[in-house]
């Protein structure tokens, strides 16, 4: 496990100061703020809101010795672990998804012993982001105890000073970057998003450095339009990147749907041909970046999944 | 009822269990198909909660979730909120009922689904707990359900992803778990609980046609056996086509054979 630093992590915050200045960016200048050797934590969960934009451009970096930690990861993991860039996954699950089986470019990398995978549970998950974000080391919960995760990860445990009764003592998680993809976004950085939020609010409180790309960059009038609706406030945001269907082929809620089929073809190339298809995958259409991806997938794919997701939104 | 395969008789018996004015945590697959059956039929109140953040949900027929954390899973839901605090709902004890898989489940009804073989190095590395670790830890009743085979129900998990009982009697208890109890196991071939002292698990009641013998055959340990052993009622008519309607969309006219 990796150690504890939420004092370390807050005096960067305050050392770091809050200009409120125009954030903008590319994807690419943005994703130089990840170092080799970090943990980036990756926003979104699933197939859901993920931040492929930046994912792509941080693909195409080649970093080493990264941790990737997620709530639940897809098939992004496989890329980084095919293009050597993992040494670690923080998760409480990885695969791609319930129809498409057990993933087997992970399968590949885990079974070897050539990647270190901290399986924590779902809730602790969150609460190492939450402790993170809360400026705490730890938080104390009644989950994951008496279980081989706790053995394996050396999970501590805390007796209650007032009850007297034993809880497990989740650590602190305080990703040196955060990727999180957002609706809209105005060029300070204050952030909003519809539906779910994830775990994305506590993972970027917890972050050093957070990356947010948008579907939109809307004026700050906008934001204030509907203040209830942002997530993120702009202290709390390091660089803005524009990025109209940046989830894609993931989905984002009320916008788009996922490219199913997309995951199918991809799912098929990893179950035949392991670790170079992955890496066959990053080449094609990370590598170019995601505007040529986009611009790949077509007008009418994009739209069909844009209809795909009206049909859902309440009326 | 010869053409309902195990997935069907599964969530159909599970879907019994489920009681109206309740809150059920289900995953995607046959859980959410369990609980939007029992909604459909008997427990009209019955509110359906996923870990993605959704409370409430209601289900499109033919068009389910297959991720607790995408749009579809959202269909008319009450609330949306984030996965840490659904879980801290859990925690708090608004959650009756929780629904478990399991690629291995022991006597005492802990789960694995993490790896197969050695830890470090196994023979399979399975995508991990997710939220079973959680479910199995916070939630009030739990419910397992997984087909019946011999490489499913084994002796000993390879691993503890979820703890059950752990070493039977009192140890869930000392481990710190105070709260939460596994309530039954549903498999296609039969209904069982656990054994109050022992917390070993024990043939409760035997699917429609299914022997003794069977059940015995196909589970890797002893199994305890209840005085007053039943036979489940078959799956009725009505509950095969609300099932089947959530699952595939509302049914088509059916086109008869030339």
């Amino acid at each position: 496990m990796e150690h504890v630093a939420v004092l370390a992590a807050r005096a960067e915050r305050e050392a770091a100061g809050r200009l409120a200045v125009d954030k903008r960016m590319t994807a690419d200048a943005a994703i130089k703020l990840v170092k080799d050797g970090d943990h980036v934590a990756i926003g979104g969960t699933l197939y859901s809101r993920t931040p492929m934009a930046l994912v792509f451009a941080l693909l195409k970096q080649r970093r080493r010795h990264l941790t990737v930690s997620r709530p639940l990861a897809c098939y992004e993991i496989e890329l980084f672990l095919a293009t050597g860039a993992l040494d670690r996954i923080v998760s409480s699950w990885v695969g791609i998804g319930l129809p498409w089986g057990l993933p087997a470019v992970f399968r590949h990398y885990v079974e070897r012993g050539e990647v270190a995978y901290d399986e924590w549970s779902h809730l602790a998950v969150g609460l190492r982001y939450k402790a993170g974000a809360m400026g705490v080391p730890f938080l104390p919960t009644l989950t994951m105890l008496g279980s081989d995760l706790a053995t394996r990860l050396d999970l501590q445990t805390v007796t209650c000073p007032y009850t007297g009764e034993r809880l497990a003592a989740v650590p602190a998680l305080n990703p040196d970057v955060a990727l999180i993809h957002a609706h809209r976004a105005d060029m300070f950085g204050n952030v909003q998003v519809d539906g779910y939020r994830h775990m994305d609010v506590d993972m970027a409180r917890a972050a050093r450095t957070v990356i947010v790309s948008a579907e939109q960059i809307v004026s700050p009038r906008q934001i204030a339009a509907r203040p209830d609706r942002t997530m993120l406030p702009h202290f709390a945001v390091d660089a803005v990147v524009a990025a109209p269907y940046g989830a894609y082929p993931h989905e984002c809620y009320g916008r788009y749907g996922p490219d199913l089929r997309h995951f199918d073809a991809y799912a098929a190339a990893a179950k035949q041909d392991g670790p170079a298809a992955a890496l066959r995958y990053v080449e094609e259409n990370a590598d170019p970046g995601h505007a040529s991806f986009l611009k790949a997938a077509g007008p009418d794919r994009l739209a069909a999944l844009a209809a795909d997701a009206e049909e859902l939104m309440p009326q | 009822m010869s053409d309902v395969t195990p997935d069907e008789l599964m969530a159909i018996t599970a879907s019994r269990l489920l009681h109206d004015h309740k809150v059920v945590f289900a995953g995607v697959g046959m859980p959410l198909l369990a609980s939007g059956l029992a909604r459909h039929r008997h427990a009209p109140h019955l509110t359906i909660v996923l870990e993605g953040g959704i409370i409430g949900t209601s289900l499109l027929p033919g068009k389910l979730p297959i991720s607790t954390n995408e749009m579809r899973a959202a269909y008319g839901a009450q609330m949306l909120t984030d996965i840490t605090d659904i879980f801290l709902y859990a925690q708090r004890g608004f959650f009756d009922y929780g629904f478990l898989g399991a690629a291995q489940v022991d006597m005492y009804g802990n789960i694995n689904t993490s790896v197969i073989g050695p830890t470090e190095q196994p023979k399979v590395r399975l995508p991990g707990s997710g939220g079973a670790n959680d479910i199995i830890s916070l939630c009030n009743e739990v419910l397992i359900v997984t087909q019946h085979e011999p490489r499913r129900f084994v002796e000993r998990v390879d691993f503890i992803t979820s703890p059950g009982y752990l070493s039977g009697g009192d140890s869930r208890a000392r481990a710190g778990l105070l709260t939460g109890r596994l309530g039954a196991v549903v498999t296609d071939l039969a209904l069982l609980d656990f054994e109050p002292a022992t917390r070993r698990m024990r043939l409760q009641a035997l699917q429609p046609g299914v022997s003794v013998a069977q059940v015995r055959e196909q589970t890797g340990f002893d199994l305890l056996l209840s005085d007053a052993l039943d036979e489940l009622a078959p799956p009725s008519a009505e509950e095969i086509a609300i099932y089947r309607e959530l699952r595939d969309g509302p049914a088509r006219v059916p086109v008869e054979a030339p």
